[in-house]
């Protein structure tokens, strides 16, 4: 594992993609890792394509843009079409199954389907599909600790939605021990 | 040192400004700063501060005049259009020798351009932006703890001098969020006799103003105030030097460019070619000393900018001329990669470049 | 000997800059009083506009501060807002607050700023020079309405109280003039409600004095008065136009 992880987060406006890049941001924070967040912008919010790029590194970050990143996760369809060719080899491919209909074409990275949309669905917080994936790049990267999730959390999610931390920590548990 | 947090930078520059004693911000929604103004929205009621959505940008800075006028400090935050509206009020500061702190996260140009990051108001900025002889100082922020941190030093800054400062960052900068430590000395508070605040019948009544009918006297107000122009530049030039020890090339770049061009300098070493970066922080005052120095060590600079190539010109004039100055530039929003920026390098390094 | 007459202490000694005959010494006199029987001059502050009045900071003894063109109700919000214990005042002409200020005057209005403006209305642009302004009546000669204010190409005069009224956010308009001892006497009256608003933080007043302009108008001062008296009035009804403070 290299000492930089370079994560873009892409799907529809409106799947919590800019708290899942918040969340490990703050993580890697936690950790005592450089880190930067930088969300696309613009009319896309509304519910078109939208992504976030997360930089963790040991080093201080140069460009907060990433153009190969070594871990991408995807909840739509275009996005995938987009961004699985600028994944770098050798790099992972996080896929919601339950979203996409295909899949990753690339057999120099790593690719992991998980339904999470229908798995938080299933289990009572809909919202929450993105935490899931999340929980699963934990597992399969290291990018950030599974450690004290907690201490993420506590910074990204705000005061007055601290009844959602139980939910988002079930959420990323969830992924993580998602096996396929 | 306290607990660093993740903020945008637009948060980052609206929370510095709290924190150095800015209780009146005056705005107008344009993306993509439109987090400076929600956050004074939030912030201002609870600190017994002023939080105004003006009807306009040009309604926006004259009310900065009007708070600046009285002394206080004040700031007012926009992005590219909006700050060719405020241009006008710009002018009248500078006229006035009025302090205030004005933000531009730039985006691409001209007309209504896009909302994507840019760079192309370097001219716009460094030259003053509105009509007659001006400048306003200009900090160019490379990271959100800079946004922050030059703001604060950008509020001092205009105290000192009587004059604007400008914060030229772009989306990037406004947009990211990298963790940010806001712990910042008292501010210097300075002595502001000229300030419309009631004479109370027990003094001369204060003008502000930047009428002058008669030439002699107009001519004198300009010389004066570059006279004080000549003080900044000598004691205010801030930069960085990245990597300039034993380099051959020496990029300049600034903001959201100079993130980039570190990592086209790293990759360039690992291939033995000695790249290092100048980064102006200042970019009025320019840093001419160090470009100049490094004019008699270098072979080469390359200018990497968002814009169609602005800087370029003041890179030229510092180092005048005695070594080539290349330019490595997108625009319209669209933001330069390392792999543009080392193939520049490359090329140079050829001697390809012509 | 008592002094029956003394400039009030409001007002500075520097020579009024307007014409002979023009109406704007008479309004800016009246400010001044007001000023005086307040006892405010030491915590007020007034706004300059670009016009015949630019150089008005230099008539009155409080602080002041210069506007660009149409800005001041923008720069006098600012300072208001600074320290709202402060009497904050503008004083514009016609082109200033009704053109290329309109803007400013009406978002002023409707945020109820507790501000003063004193607006001059003499249906010209003085300082530049005779230019048609957004109050000069139709058919009105001027040098860039050479052959009569032609509505059908030049657009119709803008009733600044009337189209203000219409805002929730003015507490107080009312249209006077000084053609007269009785009517001076009626302007000073609203002047001085317009800032007793203020000090009673009842927000936005504004007292639109018709006024003369006999350089550009190409006429003595009594022939002013009576062309303001036969033409201007009528289109310009005097009166109150909004009292909220009034009706509570």
């Amino acid at each position: 594992m290299s000492n930089t992880n370079r994560i873009l987060i892409a799907g529809f406006g409106g799947q919590g993609l800019l708290f899942a890049g918040k969340f490990l941001a703050y993580k890697g924070l936690t950790e005592g890792r450089q880190v930067s967040w930088l969300p696309s912008y613009g009319p896309e919010m509304r519910g078109g394509t939208c992504n976030c790029s997360v930089i963790l590194s040991d080093e201080p970050v140069g460009s907060p843009i990433i153009e190969n990143p070594d871990i991408l996760m995807v909840m739509n369809r275009p996005s995938l079409d987009k961004f699985e060719p600028t994944v770098e080899a050798g790099g992972y491919i996080f896929v919601d199954s339950a979203l996409i209909d295909r899949k990753v074409e690339r057999e120099d990275v790593k690719a992991f389907y998980i339904p999470a949309t229908q798995m938080a669905s299933d289990a009572g917080f809909p919202t929450l599909a993105n935490m899931i994936l999340v929980g699963k790049i934990i597992r399969e990267t290291g990018a950030v600790s599974y450690e004290d999730l907690m201490a993420g959390l506590k910074k990204c999610v705000s005061a007055r939605h601290q009844d959602l931390m139980d939910a988002n920590f079930k959420a990323i548990d969830m992924g993580y021990r998602y096996e396929g | 040192m306290s607990e660093k947090v993740l903020m945008k930078g637009n948060e980052a520059i609206a929370e510095a400004a709290i924190r150095c004693g800015c209780r009146h911000y005056f705005g107008y929604p344009i993306t993509p700063q439109t987090e400076v103004a929600a956050y004074m929205a939030k912030r201002m009621p609870k600190i017994d501060g002023v939080f105004l959505q003006a009807e306009s940008e040009i309604a926006a800075i004259n009310m900065v005049i009007g708070v600046a006028a009285t002394g206080k400090r004040v700031m007012t935050s926009s992005s590219s259009p909006g700050i060719s509206l405020k241009a006008e009020g710009l002018s009248y500061l500078a006229g006035c020798d009025l302090p205030a702190f004005v933000v531009n996260v730039q985006r691409g140009g001209p007309g209504l351009g896009g909302i994507q990051p840019s760079q192309s108001d370097y001219f716009q900025a460094t030259r003053g932006g509105g009509h007659g002889d001006y400048h306003m100082i200009v900090l160019a922020p490379d990271s959100v703890q800079e946004m922050a941190t030059l703001t604060v030093k950008g509020f001092d800054l205009a105290d000192k001098y009587r004059m604007t400062t400008m914060l030229l960052a772009d989306g990037t900068m406004g947009q990211m969020m990298e963790p940010v430590s806001l712990d910042f000395d008292e501010p210097t508070v300075y002595d502001k006799p000229w300030a419309v605040t009631g004479t109370g019948c027990t003094r001369e009544h204060n003008i502000v103003n930047s009428l002058f009918l008669k030439p002699e006297q107009l001519e004198v107000e300009n010389v004066a105030r570059y006279e004080r122009y000549k003080l900044i530049e000598q004691n205010e030039p801030l930069w960085e030097e990245y990597m300039m020890e034993d380099a051959d090339i020496c990029i300049v770049a600034f903001g959201i460019a100079a993130r980039v061009s570190k990592n086209a300098i790293a990759e360039a070493r690992k291939k033995g070619i000695k790249v290092g970066l100048i980064r102006p922080i200042t970019l009025w005052p320019f840093p001419k000393a160090p470009l100049a120095a490094a004019a008699d060590k270098v072979k080469a600079f390359l200018s990497v900018e968002l814009s169609m190539g602005q800087m370029i010109e003041d890179v030229e004039l510092a180092t005048r001329c005695k070594k080539p100055v290349y330019l490595c530039n997108r625009v319209g929003g669209m933001i330069i990669s390392p792999a543009e920026v080392l193939a520049k390098i490359e090329a140079i390094a050829k001697g390809d470049e012509a | 000997m008592s002094i029956v007459f003394q400039r009030p202490h409001a007002l500075t000694n520097a020579e009024f800059s307007y014409c002979p005959g023009c109406t704007h010494g008479i309004v800016t006199r009246l400010v001044a009083e007001v000023m005086d029987e307040l006892g405010i001059e030491g915590r007020t502050i007034g706004v300059a506009p670009v016009g015949c009045s630019v150089t008005a900071y230099n008539f009155f003894n409080c602080d002041m501060v210069q506007a660009a063109h149409g800005r001041a109700p923008a720069v006098a919000t600012g300072i208001k807002r600074s320290d709202p214990n402060n009497v904050v005042f503008t004083y514009q002409g016609d082109g200033d607050l009704a053109s290329i200020g309109a803007c400013e005057t009406v978002h002023a209005a409707a945020r109820g700023e507790n501000i003063t403006i004193i607006f001059i209305n003499n249906a010209i642009y003085g300082m530049t020079g005779g230019q048609m302004a957004p109050t000069s009546l139709p058919g009105q000669v001027t040098q860039t309405s050479p052959y009569g204010r032609d509505v059908a190409t030049q657009g119709y005069p803008v009733k600044v109280c009337e189209m203000l009224s219409q805002l929730d956010g003015a507490t107080y308009l009312e249209r006077v003039t000084v053609t007269d001892v009785k009517q001076v006497r009626n302007a000073k009256r609203a002047i001085k409600k317009a800032f007793q608003n203020q000090l009673d933080g009842k927000g936005f007043s504004l007292v639109e004095v018709l006024s003369t302009c006999p350089s550009n108008w190409g006429k003595t001062p009594v022939q002013s008065i009576e062309w303001l008296k036969e033409n201007m009035i009528p289109y310009y009804p005097l009166g109150v136009y909004k009292d909220k403070g009034g009706e509570e």
